[in-house]
């Protein structure tokens, strides 16, 4: 299978990650519209695509690879690192659906409901971050 | 309670619920590099352009999409250079993420002076 969801690994995120990762998410979204206050809508809408958690995303995902190969008895250091270099190439194909997420809703926002732009967006991002991602997987595959 | 100070608490509590949720994603999908599209989600843009449009209008909400593209392309150098950062020397991830973030500030600010 191309794709694998798990729901059991939700269980794995200790308490101390998801504080983390809210405290960080809320405190960039009150940031970014402070700096929009401050600054302007031009320099503020900047914000909206800051890698706000992807340090502690990345970081987390490194030392889960590492507890992982430690519960098999090895030293899952470089593992966890390489992971985490995955990780940060799927992060740069997303990065193209962020860019349609914004374009879509800089073209629509101003002549249509925000109830059909902000879905309308959003199935955008999904199609060209997971488009591109299967895109990618297609071409290794057709060169293996 | 003053309408700015509620209006920060609402973008905290709203903007950590949905980072939090991305990165629920992230963690249950397999490989790696698919679950990564969801750090790249548009969780601030989710959490704060409601928000906006309420309190600023449509118009404005716009402006602040229009930029984001700029600071999307930013993400991806960011992204694109922290990955191969990592795979070629492999540092801590932490290390790796933190010490590269200046680049997305380089990237969107030269971009904006580029096109404002």
């Amino acid at each position: 299978m191309l794709v694998q969801a798990r729901f059991s690994a939700i269980k794995g995120i200790k308490p101390h990650e998801w504080l983390i990762r809210f405290v960080f998410g809320g405190a960039v979204c009150v940031i970014a519209g402070l700096i929009a206050q401050r600054y302007g809508p031009v320099v503020g809408g900047l914000f909206l695509a800051f890698p706000a958690i992807f340090p502690a995303g990345a970081s987390l995902v490194e030392a889960h690879e590492k507890q992982h190969k430690a519960r098999a008895g090895y030293d899952g250091t470089n593992r966890g690192r390489i992971v985490a270099a995955i990780d940060a190439y799927g992060a740069a194909m997303g990065c193209v659906g962020l860019a349609a997420f914004a374009v879509v809703f800089w073209i629509w926002v101003p002549r249509t409901s925000p109830w059909v732009v902000f879905p309308l967006a959003t199935l955008v991002w999904l199609t060209f971050a997971v488009g591109l991602w299967l895109l990618r997987k297609k071409r290794m595959l057709l060169h293996k | 309670m003053p309408a700015e100070l509620s209006e920060s608490l609402l973008r905290f509590f709203i903007g950590g619920v949905i980072v939090s949720f991305f990165a629920a994603l992230a963690e249950m999908f397999s490989p790696k590099s698919f679950a990564g599209l969801f750090g790249a989600a548009p969780s601030i843009a989710l959490a704060t352009l409601g928000i906006t449009i309420s309190s600023q209008g449509r118009q404005y909400a716009a402006t602040e999409a229009r930029s984001m593209i700029l600071g999307a392309i930013a993400f991806l150098c960011y992204a694109a250079a922290t990955s191969w950062f990592l795979w070629r020397y492999k540092p801590a991830a932490l290390t790796a993420t933190v010490s590269l973030i200046p680049i997305w500030f380089a990237v969107s600010f030269a971009l904006w002076l580029v096109v404002r």
